[in-house]
């Protein structure tokens, strides 16, 4: 089981290098003189000699990306052309916040994509099934930042009932956290929550149609313990695949709706960042999003071999 | 929101010829829905300058931010101009972009999806490693990326959101493929001496087709809400020129005074999204017979 373990992590490092020389190709593709993009509003050449010196700009290509990844590799993502803070250290401020959005995101997702995927595989061919998935394709197709502006002018505005923006961490006054929270954390659960209905249903109604629910309906099980125990058990083995490819979805769900919420996190970073044509922070986390991602991919294929144990033993 | 991807079974059932699939096509009303949705604004955004009630640039300082009313069916903005004939342009740029991003991510990827499938070995290994890599990076986070390297543009914002989609499409093409290489009409067409290019093109494209469309119309959807989003964050077509994402953009700054600045464009594009998703899973019940969705 060790072995495979670390097969599954030695198999992310090429994918790993890959990422890291798109990432860095990304400051390529920019038209015009990259010195003068970083320098922002500086114009002395005795700067931007110095810029280009320690951008080593000058080195051919292969050159470059070998100091840019000796860097990173030892933590250094550069600096905020406009903070001056180390890119390293924002991401790190940043993430609680774009985690505890993530986070309740999953679960809102989770309590209304699941239960209604389920009803609309039971209850097929009626009205509930068709509302389920009118619903599961509305959520797939409402853009995220205005649904949140709507919510805003509703909620906010209209009823007064939840604040429209600002951020306060869980361990400062849990109750205002949490209500800060709700309707961002709703908001960027809509299109999950879709997802997971979808999957749900033809994931129970898949296992509906097996034998080994025909044979629990056959010896007299009741209807509901054998949608909740047997279909429904089978029907959830991916899902822990699927929670994390949805985190990718997730993360970039969160760019818009921190934006429209004013909420301190992950998404406000990088637009901000572009906003600023702050390209050191722009690159630094892109590279951590997906560095985040590769890393939670191979937990979840740990995950599936500890949970899993027919895998254990290939 | 989301990079949807279409889940078909990779072994190739025969195609479904043309007539079957559009019978059963023509029972599915939701498609029939979804297919008269995308044909709605198809129609607006090409007949826009016929249609248009005001000249969409025009500002009126006499006409701030007016309530929907006979002489402005859906209001005015913060400057004057006509939300409606702004809606009818706007279509035109995300129609646009749907269009276009989803042919250049089909342009980028399908070529090289067809090769790592047909050739296997050290071609695949290159080609799908660099997919993984590619596909590690939300596709909204890679688009914003790569649009604000290149330059706030409606061009530079396609050709972002075309090479984030790209990789589903190297994806699926590649799984397409691997279904059909061992088939025996391709097997029997080297065994007659067919070149590469010639069974690649002849053999194998046509029974990828199916499957394609049904990806490129998500994808449409996906790219429409991608857009919308830059150009939301003012990395797509620039002011003044209309966009649904960047009038959303301005609303939200007069979310209580002109609440119907926010409504209308959220409407439209939700509308236009929701068309396109609805004609993907309709086709795909059309076209693939097996996929149960």
């Amino acid at each position: 089981m060790l072995a495979l373990l670390l097969r599954r992590m030695l198999v992310a490092i090429p994918t790993l290098i890959l990422v890291s020389m798109i990432v860095f190709m990304l400051q390529k593709i920019m038209p015009g003189d990259p010195v003068l993009a970083l320098a922002g509003e500086e114009r002395d050449p005795v700067v931007l000699a110095a810029l280009r010196e320690t951008y080593r700009l000058d080195d051919p290509l292969p050159m470059q990306y070998a100091a840019w990844l000796g860097q990173v590799l030892q933590g250094d993502l550069g600096k905020s052309l406009r903070t001056d803070v180390p890119v390293l250290e924002l991401v790190g401020q940043k993430l609680p916040v774009t985690l505890q959005l993530a986070v309740m995101s999953i679960l809102f997702a989770v309590v209304i994509g699941i239960p209604a995927g389920i009803l609309a595989a039971v209850r097929k061919g009626t009205a509930v099934e068709w509302g389920a998935n009118i619903a599961a394709l509305s959520g797939m197709s409402i853009p995220n930042f205005w649904l949140g502006i709507v919510m805003i002018m509703l909620v906010s505005v209209q009823w007064k009932l939840l604040p429209a923006s600002g951020y306060v961490p869980p361990t400062e006054d849990f109750w205002l956290s949490m209500k800060t929270m709700v309707m961002p954390a709703f908001v960027l659960s809509t299109g999950i929550a879709a997802y997971l209905m979808r999957h749900t249903r033809s994931a129970v109604l898949e296992a509906l149609n097996a034998d080994y629910v025909r044979t629990a309906r056959a010896k007299g099980v009741p209807g509901r313990r054998v949608v909740l125990h047997h279909a429904l058990r089978n029907a959830l083995m991916p899902i822990i695949t699927l929670v994390t490819l949805l985190f990718g979805e997730l993360l970039a769900g969160a760019v818009l709706t921190e934006q429209i919420f004013t909420l301190p996190g992950f998404g406000k970073l990088i637009v901000d960042a572009v906003f600023n044509r702050d390209y050191a922070v722009v690159q630094g986390v892109v590279l951590c999003v997906a560095v985040g991602f590769i890393l939670m991919n191979v937990l979840a294929d740990i995950l599936y071999i500890v949970v899993n144990p027919r895998l254990r033993h290939p | 929101m989301s990079a949807n991807t279409v889940s078909m079974a990779s072994v190739p059932t025969p195609p479904a010829s043309g007539s079957r699939a559009w019978k059963k096509f023509k029972r599915n009303r939701m498609a029939l829905l979804g297919g008269g949705i995308v044909l709605f604004f198809v129609i607006a955004a090409l007949l826009a300058p016929w249609l248009a009630t005001h000249d969409p640039l025009k500002t009126s300082f006499m006409a701030i931010r007016k309530a929907p009313s006979a002489a402005w069916w859906l209001g005015s903005d913060e400057l004057g101009r006509d939300i409606f004939s702004r809606l009818l342009f706007g279509a035109r740029a995300s129609l646009m972009a749907g269009l276009v991003s989803v042919l250049i991510a089909m342009v980028v990827g399908v070529p090289f999806g067809l090769l790592a499938g047909y050739f296997g070995g050290w071609i695949d290994s290159i080609i799908s490693r660099f997919t993984e890599a590619l596909l590690a990076i939300p596709f909204l986070i890679l688009a914003i990326a790569l649009a604000a390297f290149l330059g706030p543009s409606l061009s530079n914002a396609m050709l972002a959101i075309g090479i984030s989609a790209a990789p589903l499409f190297i994806r699926l093409a590649r799984g397409q493929v691997l279904g059909i290489r061992k088939e025996d009409f391709v097997t029997s067409a080297k065994a007659l001496g067919a070149s590469h290019t010639r069974i690649i093109l002849s053999h194998i494209v046509p029974n990828v087709i199916p499957p394609l469309i049904v990806q490129a119309t998500i994808t449409i959807a996906t790219a429409i809400i991608a857009e919308a989003s830059l150009s939301f964050l003012g990395l797509g077509l620039q002011p003044p020129n209309p966009s649904w994402g960047s009038m959303l953009s301005t609303a939200k700054n007069f979310m209580i005074q002109a609440p119907w600045m926010s409504l209308f464009p959220g409407i439209a594009i939700f509308l236009a999204v929701f068309g396109f998703n609805l004609l993907g899973d309709g086709l795909r019940d059309a076209l693939d017979p097996r996929q149960e969705r």
